[in-house]
């Protein structure tokens, strides 16, 4: 049996059911819209498993599911030596977003990395402590900057509206995920100019340890090749 | 594999060797405040410690290095010369990126050190010599280095005080560091600050940002670097021989660079107090750039000793961080010098000798 995490609500659940029902195989949700539990159509030896997006990563390299669909994002944020256990299958065409770095849309001074990294230099010097990015997406914004040699930042915590960590004081910048930036607009901050952290889209993976002839069957309807 | 008590045993040994040396023993403790360890390593450290919460003392770590609590523990009461020395754990995350690597490291191991704060000009002879002793029979090979013959070369360049500041902020980051010399080496662009109908957010103020920008604005007056100084720095970065050879050739840089005679002068008293004590420098590689990839907080005479093993850390590592004992001293500060052993890497010499 393949169990298949998918997300359990929303857009991102539609446009995978969408996906999947291209390729001949219709997930649907059984019962009412409050129940989540699913069932498989087209294909034997397929379950569903209607899933929080962010907990998808967890439960395909706990093994506890078998094929996934959640955001590159997630899976490089939350799995540290993701490829050890997961195979990308497939990028699916929607759900595009990309993890950017913003600064308030006022610092005339500030348009790309190297501006970031003397601000922050700066403000370090100034404040005596160091310029505070607002993320929730922390090993990759690390990485990021390491890679960049950026230094004197840190990193604070926000698990929501992290646009308005500027506004409200607790923040100088932002690290976060954007697709069409309205809300950055919003919120009067700017994207740097600079390649994304990282360009994420919803994306089918499998955990690497599943599979087998089974899986390459299912792969094969999908008209994907493992 | 071998055992921790082994380990434990081997770190036993060397810990009565730096006591039989001079050093009092200190025991810091396992779970420190993150506040101070966080502001100096920024987010380095927050990536590669195990941060913890506790509901009265707020954030703490546990125990990612010796030299911050320890320089600590001397600011607060120590009397002057004082020699410390330690043995016990130290935690450090390993994150793998995106693959797991076959053999990751420990997460735990153990560190026994020393610590010697001092006027004495002659302390870093005394405790590299003191370590050379320690290891250098397990066939590690010793490199060292000066962080104030680096930061001198770049004090002395024809540049402002701004493109200086800027360029030894960054002096342990090499690529950026490079990208500032090549801007500070070339006509700059004039340039242009866009407009914006936004309403000032956050914590940085406007007056930071309009001075700012009439510092850009008066940098990019500045006349280019001549391409002669970056020549040269690039020399100077990249020597890298046996010691006995290094020497003249700062000597010959130092006449190109005279900011940096003072530096190569103390270099060359560093290392005559070495082979004083009976160390052949011919064993010893001098690399200008070694602590540039080390510690931050090292500003002056660095050393490592490196078993020829692939994969592995230094055995043994340390340096002068006088500057730090002045951001921790509240106002004192006292000349430092210190370093590390890794008894676990001894002791898995000694098992496979």
């Amino acid at each position: 049996m393949i169990r298949l995490g998918v997300p359990s609500k929303g857009r991102l659940m539609e446009q995978t059911f969408e996906w999947f029902a291209e390729r001949g195989v219709t997930l649907s949700r059984s019962g009412s819209d409050r129940e989540y539990a699913g069932r498989v159509d087209g294909v034997d030896g397929v379950s569903l498993v209607l899933l929080s997006a962010g907990e998808i990563p967890r439960e395909l390299a706990a093994g506890r599911i078998e094929m996934g669909v959640t955001g590159t994002d997630l899976v490089h944020e939350k799995l540290a030596g993701w490829k050890s256990d997961l195979v990308e299958l497939a990028p699916m065409g929607f759900g595009h977003a990309d993890l950017i770095i913003a600064v308030p849309d006022c610092w005339r001074d500030c348009t790309d990395l190297d501006d970031f990294a003397a601000v922050a230099r700066d403000f370090r010097a100034e404040h005596g402590f160091r310029l505070r990015i607002a993320t929730k997406y922390h090993r990759l914004v690390r990485a990021f900057l390491a890679r960049h040699e950026v230094a004197d930042y840190q990193l604070v915590d926000s698990q929501g509206a992290t646009e308005g960590t500027v506004a409200n004081l607790t923040a100088e910048a932002i690290a976060d995920i954007t697709s069409s930036g309205a809300t950055l607009q919003a919120n009067n901050l700017r994207i740097l100019q600079t390649d994304p952290i990282l360009r994420s889209q919803a994306t089918l993976f499998a955990n690497r340890a599943a599979q087998g002839p089974q899986m390459s069957a299912f792969l094969t309807q999908l008209g994907l090749t493992a | 594999m071998i055992g921790k008590r082994e380990k434990q045993i081997v770190g036993q040994r060397l810990l009565a060797a730096f006591r039989d040396a001079g050093a009092a023993e200190i025991a810091p403790d396992i779970l420190l405040p993150a506040e101070s360890l966080l502001d100096l390593y920024g987010e380095d450290i927050r990536a590669r410690a195990y941060v913890t919460a506790d509901p009265i003392r707020g954030e703490m770590m546990l125990r990612p290095d010796f030299t911050v609590p320890v320089v600590q523990a001397h600011m607060e009461s120590g009397a002057e010369p004082a020699r410390y020395c330690y043995l016990g754990e130290i935690f450090r995350k390993q994150d793998m990126g995106d693959t797991r690597p076959a053999n990751p490291r420990d997460n735990e191991y153990l560190q026994a050190g020393f610590e010697l704060f001092s006027r004495d000009p002659d302390a870093d002879a005394e405790l590299f010599a003191l370590f050379h002793g320690l290891v250098s029979p397990y066939g590690a090979t010793a490199h060292m280095g000066d962080m104030g013959l680096l930061l001198d070369a770049v004090a002395g360049l024809p540049l402002t005080q701004d493109r200086a500041d800027a360029l030894s902020h960054h002096i342990w980051r090499p690529g950026r560091f490079d990208r500032l010399m090549k801007r500070f080496s070339s006509p700059t662009p004039k340039r242009q600050f866009h407009d914006t109908d936004s309403a000032w957010a956050g914590m940085r103020s406007q007056d930071e940002m309009t001075r700012r920008i009439a510092r850009l604005q008066a940098d990019a007056a500045v006349a280019p670097l001549p391409a002669v100084w970056t020549e040269r720095l690039t020399r100077l970065f990249a020597l890298r021989a046996p010691a006995p050879q290094a020497l003249p050739a700062l000597h010959e840089l130092a006449d190109d660079m005279p900011a940096i005679a003072p530096a190569v002068a103390r270099i060359a008293t560093r290392m005559q107090a070495i082979a004083d004590r009976g160390i052949d420098l011919d064993g010893i590689i001098f690399d200008a750039s070694h602590g540039r990839t080390t510690l931050e907080y090292y500003d002056g005479f660095t050393f490592s000793f490196v078993a020829d093993r692939e994969g592995w850390p230094a055995i043994a590592s340390g340096g002068r961080y006088d500057a730090l004992t002045r951001v921790l001293g509240k106002g004192r500060e006292i000349p430092a010098v210190g370093g590390i052993i890794r008894p676990g890497l001894i002791a898995e010499l000694e098992a496979s000798a």
